[in-house]
């Protein structure tokens, strides 16, 4: 915290931009692969107890901005609060659901193992995975539909019912700040069904959700809050005031020239004198 | 599948029988390899030699086969054959700074002695990281895949391995050849003083005894970061330093083994065990223990194909005094028949259970069409009675499916016999009632969904209608609001009489 200010002295409500009570608070936060900006100078804070949607068109970043978050890939610069601390100190309070195709599903582990991760952390190092511990999981797999698939192996079992693993894994941590990455791609029906129960069971819960989506049809349906994201952050708010045409225009309506250009600039390295 | 069978099976199934058959014939045959072993161990005079060797190699193996699994998982298994390369300059550094210590005094040379093989290993263990981490480097800035990044760091570093030992020839005395090819034969001669045990077999045994503990204490941990990388690291567990604790450990392991068994025999036992045991199991306690089994049997089946096979195929040809080969070289070569069998009869991924099964789907989904065939000749004539010849030129299948098909169907009494012509009986008229429901619930889906003539309706329906269980058919009928006749106005025959 002190460093921030110092480094950044303009910034005297520190504790504004970072309240302590924020789920996550994002703070002028630039993230490049090969020097290339992927997403540009991210300021948000998220609202409690509340289903975000981060929409955006492919390759505007949002994926991105979660792994960030999570110190998956590095910041080029900004801050990220969780909670009002930094990430790693705050690893228990945090669920991710990665994507899906992200993981080897030939891998020789069945749908309670996966759901069985979500608690390692508990666990704790070198400690073996006990009955209550096996307890806890199934009793998720339940809570998601998947009660009768326990002992399948992961590839035998369907798209959607994959994605319910995931998410069954995610609700075994019993975090307070989920982030997940597409969880609705390639499901089936009663799959998103099921989905969007467990998000709103997580939402009277109060806990934050912030969700990867794809479908716009959706997005006032399933979610309160939204996150236009296109390279830079178009808008962000209650779907009812943000979800407009005219964002979805500036969201979607080809990303800004001009930021793809000074980002080709700087992997090449070019001082553009 | 499973729908089509429980359309048709509903009588007890006979898994039971099927079950005591196998064990008693599992039972017999063991029985068989076990004289067959004896008979061949006599005859090849196996003496405690042998058994040594073997039981130096089968450790050296099963010390592989820990790593390997998970080399093996995480997709990396080239890294195994780059790490058994990669060592080389490890070894010869750490040979070099142990001399130079012995030189300028700093240790004794009765500790040098001792020292050196410690040396050895933590220049493996070292080296082990450095490759991971070069690997990275060189695939982040020459923008290449892995494994070319792995070809340019793992013939750089064996390049320079090689170099330092022509350079420095004349101070340390590794021999690159003992490196690569160890003689298995030649180390269980240098044994533990006083006893006939081999100083390799302890060495291996040791490293077997080390991993096992790393797998038992870290299962969770390597088997998270081997799953999910993302989610191990979100969770605390970096899946980066894992990888290059692996790494390390590997490189470790092969080390040791290096001396004892040589380079492609550790390669071979780094992946084949754990590639042949996924062949067999989902789980992943399982596929360490099968590794492990497989690991011990390709030492044993090597070592006796060594000192046998040669024999056995030269002295036909006219040269009896070709009497054994090289045993590392077998045990690699009984470790990929192994592979090859697993992967041809493994329970699930096997070649032959697949054919199985394609065979017992044609059964089944040949039997479904008769008792369809029978049904609608009795609705429109009155009568249905076919010989097998009718059902199958109108199947459009050959005899032999026909055949066995029929014979299910008359053992679980759907169809019965008159003369030479079959016909349905009340359970197989009622069976036959749900598949011809299916297939017209289907038609009239498609003609209600689909914008197409009439003729193309039935060939779809006749490859669904074997798919379509009790639950799906109740799902097709309230969408079609249970409808009573199909596009082409025949009766949909009705779920229930």
């Amino acid at each position: 915290m002190i460093r921030s200010v110092l480094t950044q002295p303009s910034r005297s409500k520190i504790e504004n931009e970072h309240p302590a009570s924020a789920p996550l608070s994002i703070h002028d936060m630039t993230v490049a692969y090969h020097r290339k900006p992927v997403i540009w100078d991210i300021d948000y804070t998220a609202p409690i107890g509340k289903l975000v949607a981060i929409v955006g068109p492919n390759g505007a970043g949002k994926s991105t901005l979660i792994n960030a978050v999570l110190d998956l890939v590095p910041k080029a610069s900004g801050e990220v609060r969780v909670f009002g601390e930094e990430y790693h100190k705050q690893r228990n309070r945090v669920g991710y659901v990665p994507q899906r195709e992200s993981v080897d599903w030939d891998f020789p582990v069945n749908a309670l193992n996966v759901v069985a991760m979500g608690l390692y952390r508990k666990i704790g190092w070198c400690l073996p995975v006990l009955r209550r511990h096996r307890q806890t999981a199934m009793e998720a797999l339940d809570r998601v539909g998947m009660a009768d698939y326990a002992k399948r192996q992961i590839s035998q079992l369907s798209g959607g019912q994959q994605q319910r693993v995931f998410l069954a894994r995610a609700l075994v941590q019993d975090a307070d700040l989920y982030l997940m990455d597409e969880p609705f791609a390639g499901v089936d029906a009663s799959t998103e069904r099921a989905i969007v129960d467990i998000l709103r069971e997580l939402r009277e819960r109060g806990k934050t959700t912030l969700v990867v989506h794809h479908d716009l049809q959706t997005v006032t349906e399933y979610f309160d809050h939204v996150l236009l994201l296109n390279m830079r952050l178009v808008a962000t708010g209650p779907t009812s005031e943000v979800f407009t045409r005219e964002n979805l225009r500036k969201t979607y309506g080809g990303k800004l020239a001009l930021l793809d250009q000074v980002g080709h600039k700087m992997t090449m390295g070019e001082s553009g004198r | 599948m499973n729908r089509s069978a429980t359309m048709l099976n509903d009588q007890p199934s006979r898994f039971g029988l099927g079950r005591a058959l196998v064990v008693g014939f599992s039972l017999v045959l063991l029985i068989v390899v076990y004289q067959l072993m004896r008979k061949i161990m006599i005859g090849a005079r196996w003496d405690s030699y042998d058994t040594w060797t073997v039981v130096t190699a089968a450790l050296a193996a099963m010390a592989c086969a820990l790593p390997g699994v998970f080399l093996v998982l995480r997709r990396q298994s080239m890294m195994g054959d780059a790490l058994a390369h990669t060592t080389l300059p490890g070894i010869v550094v750490a040979f070099l700074i142990a001399h130079w210590l012995e030189q300028s005094g700093w240790i004794s040379s009765a500790t040098y002695d001792s020292w050196r093989h410690a040396a050895m290993f933590i220049g493996a263990l070292l080296i082990g990281v450095l490759s991971a981490v070069l690997t990275e480097w060189v695939q982040k800035l020459g923008r290449v895949e892995a494994s070319a990044a792995l070809g340019v760091v793992f013939t750089t570093l064996f390049a320079i391995g090689l170099l330092l030992i022509r350079l420095k020839a004349d101070q340390v005395h590794i021999d690159p050849d003992c490196v690569l090819y160890g003689i298995i034969e030649t180390t269980v001669m240098d044994t533990v003083p006083n006893t006939n045990i081999p100083r390799a077999a302890v060495v291996n045994g040791l490293v077997l005894l080390a991993n096992s503990l790393l797998v038992v204490v870290f299962f969770k941990e390597l088997r998270i970061s081997a799953f999910d990388s993302a989610i191990s690291t979100t969770m605390g567990i970096n899946a980066n330093v894992m990888h290059y604790a692996l790494m390390a450990v590997t490189a470790a392991t092969l080390v040791s083994a290096f001396e004892s068994v040589g380079s492609i025999l550790v390669i071979a036992m780094l992946i084949a065990p754990a590639a042949t045991a996924h062949l067999l199991t989902d789980r992943l306690d399982y596929l360490i223990g099968i590794s492990l089994a497989v690991a011990a049997c390709s030492a044993f089946l090597g070592h006796l194909m060594a000192i046998t096979l040669p024999s056995v195929i030269f002295t036909p040809l006219g040269y009896p005094e070709v009497v054994d080969t090289n045993t590392a070289g077998m045990m690699a070569v009984a470790a990929g028949c192994l592979f090859v069998t697993a992967a041809l009869f493994g329970p699930r991924y096997g070649v032959v259970s697949k054919l199985l099964d394609q065979a017992r789907l044609t059964r089944s989904i040949v039997a479904e069409d008769v008792l369809g065939l029978l049904y609608r000749l009795e609705e429109e004539s009155g009568v249905g009675s076919l010989a097998i010849n009718q059902l199958t030129a109108m199947i459009g299948t050959t005899t032999w499916p026909t055949y066995l098909a029929l014979r299910g169907l008359a053992a679980s009494g759907d169809v019965t016999v008159r003369g030479s012509v079959y016909e349905l009986t009340d359970s197989g008229r009622e069976k036959a009632k749900h598949l011809v429901r299916a297939h017209r619930l289907w038609e009239s889906y498609m003609a209600k969904h689909f914008d197409l003539p009439a003729d193309h309706l039935h060939e779809s329906a006749a490859l669904v209608e074997h798919f379509l269980g009790a639950d799906l058919r109740e799902e097709l009928a309230a969408e079609l609001d249970d409808t009573a006749e199909d596009p082409h106005g025949r009766e949909i025959p009705p779920e229930k009489a």
